[in-house]
């Protein structure tokens, strides 16, 4: 088999068992990102040099018996708003456009530790905001099933270059939705970890209430193998918990016998394209012929998810987002004056108007006189979201529902209404809202080709349970396995 | 909620960001459609509703009290847009 076609487990192991060198591997990724990237703009800096460094390096660990993970030697791409020392972290920005961290983020210290081997940094909206990579400072990813389309967001470059095949696995971050949308999007799987799962030392924060690292491959089994290897406390990050060990092998292995899940009625509702419910209840029948009880319930807080996260997301964005100031790192404007003109002409330049509109809905929620309506009324309808969560996990094991309500969306066609854009979030915010997991995987193509993903949402720091539900959905479906170079 | 002009150029002040008057414009036009929308939020009976803050139980998380990273201020320095003598250096503050 290919390197290229290989599963990252399936790669690791065949590392182990020496039929493929580690620097074999990064080559053959490396050649892949020279020939492809031009034309699909997946990575915004590819760390050639330092990879196969890295990959002779580890090769020595593993014959040593340094590096024992089942991913040891595997490359592996990281979305750029994770701290890399020593290698550009832009967030795709002007404002951080050269802005070259001095520390390690904790994931990436322990895939380093775990004996991965970093190929690059991967394309996104600016900031995090935007759910089509178009934000991006350095210019659009496209989508590798149909090159004029989106791939999601904002995570995008990390699920094309899987889907291209430039990267096995991934790391993205999901703050509304951000791993799983473009997963769906680009025909892979990926997992939004339960908030605190994972330490978010390290990634550049948007909304610090929701941000959530998780990992990005073509099945729930490499999900699963990189999630355990960046899943646990750190001192570094106050929000991160200390929970039972992951049990990567009964995740991997797959069982949904026995499992009672749920479909939100409202995830069903109007706006969602017929072709994509068609597929997910179509994958709701095969979880029942594999073992799962479905049933339908109500869940009317749908309706108001998308404006409760808006008010929260911005709020803690403009918050967070006002360190970039162009003293201490990053651009700074050559045209200023003064103090103040530096601040305001920095900012100006150097952050996209998707950024700058976040900011100013954020000022404007927290502002005095609209605080109470606006920002205070997002917390109290989260407590409510929280509640229906909670009350639908008395019932069931997991929930299903589709990710997105649409496939890929063409270039161009959701960037000039920024409202339009904002409502496709509609059956992704809620899980971050929440803090619960969600493992969106693909099930089936529309009528133009293009994947259709779905998501196994879970109860808190259950991974363990919606990786294994969709790893036993891949066992009996072959979605995962279509690649935009067979097409 | 009315969006008018005024109010964007005061958020434009608050978020310490100036726009041209041609992205104010579409900027009001902008946050009145996504504002429009989340006013749906006011149809949901919050009454007696707590506010949530953290989705789980986690207070008072501190760490032991120790220094554990090492002098690095020209690595650090190296990333400013400007800097002299170990300091970040800005524009004059005071005439």
């Amino acid at each position: 088999m290919e390197i290229l076609d290989m599963s990252a487990l399936a790669l690791g192991s065949a590392i182990r068992e020496k039929q493929i060198g580690v620097r074999e591997a990064a080559q053959a990724y490396l050649d892949a990102i020279e020939a492809q990237d031009g034309a699909l703009h997946c990575y915004n800096t590819v760390c050639r040099d330092e990879a196969l460094q890295r990959a002779d390096e580890v090769q020595k660990g593993i014959d040593d018996g340094t590096y024992t993970s089942p991913l040891a030697g595997v490359p592996v791409g990281i979305k750029d708003n994770i701290c890399t020392k020593g290698v550009k972290t832009t967030c795709s920005s002007k404002i951080l456009s050269n802005f070259v961290p001095t520390y390690d983020a904790t994931v990436v210290q322990k895939l380093h530790a775990a004996g991965l081997v970093t190929l690059g940094k991967l394309n996104m909206d600016e900031f995090a905001m935007g759910s089509t990579t178009e934000t991006s400072y350095t210019g659009v990813t496209h989508n590798p099933w149909d090159l004029d389309r989106v791939p999601g967001g904002s995570s995008g470059g990390a699920a094309a270059a899987v889907a291209a095949r430039l990267a096995p696995v991934t790391l993205g971050s999901d703050t509304g939705g951000s791993i799983r949308q473009p997963a769906s999007f680009c025909g892979v799987s990926g997992l939004k970890p339960t908030y605190g799962a994972v330490s978010r030392y390290g990634l550049v924060a948007y909304a610090s209430s929701l941000d959530q690292i998780g990992p990005l491959a073509h099945d729930a089994a490499d999900c699963a193998a990189l999630f355990a290897e960046i899943e646990g406390k750190d001192p570094m990050d106050g929000t991160s918990m200390e929970n039972p060990k992951f049990d990567f092998a009964a995740a991997a292995a797959g069982s949904l016998a026995g499992k009672k899940i749920g479909l939100p009625a409202d995830y069903f509702g109007e706006g969602l394209a017929p072709e994509v419910r068609a597929a997910v209840e179509a994958a709701a029948k095969t979880c029942e012929t594999l073992g799962a009880t479905v049933e339908t319930f109500p869940m009317p807080i749908v309706k108001y998810a998308v404006p409760a996260y808006y008010i929260i997301a911005c709020a803690e964005a403009c918050s967070n987002l006002s360190r970039y100031d162009g003293i201490k790192y990053g651009y700074r404007s050559p045209n200023a004056e003064n103090l103040m003109e530096t601040y305001v002409k920095t900012r100006s330049e150097g952050f996209g108007m998707e950024v700058k509109r976040r900011i100013m809905l954020g000022n404007f929620v927290l502002s005095s006189g609209y605080y109470d309506a606006y920002y205070n009324k997002a917390l109290k309808a989260k407590k409510l979201i929280q509640q229906s969560f909670f009350d639908a996990f008395e019932k069931y094991d997991m929930l299903l529902g589709p990710v997105a309500p649409t496939t890929a969306l063409k270039l161009g066609e959701n960037l000039s209404d920024p409202l339009k854009m904002y409502l496709g979030d509609i059956y992704t915010v809620m899980i971050n809202i929440a803090g619960v997991p969600s493992m969106a995987l693909p099930c089936g193509f529309d009528g133009a080709g293009l994947p259709i993903g779905m998501q196994f949402i879970g109860k808190p720091f259950c991974e363990a349970e919606i990786l294994s539900a969709a790893a036993a959905f891949q066992q009996a479906t072959d979605f995962h396995k279509q690649s935009p170079q067979q097409r | 909620m009315q969006i008018d002009k005024t109010l964007v150029m005061y958020l434009e002040k608050l978020g310490r960001i100036e726009l041209s008057e041609e992205q104010r414009a579409a900027c009001e036009k902008d946050l009145q459609s996504i504002l429009d929308y989340i006013d749906t939020l006011n149809e949901l009976d919050t009454e007696g509703v707590e506010p949530a803050s953290h989705s789980f139980p986690v207070a008072n998380v501190v760490r032991e009290d120790v220094v554990t990273n090492t002098a690095r201020a020209d690595v650090i320095l190296a990333n400013a847009p400007d800097s002299r003598e170990g300091c970040f250096a800005v524009p004059k503050t005071v005439e």
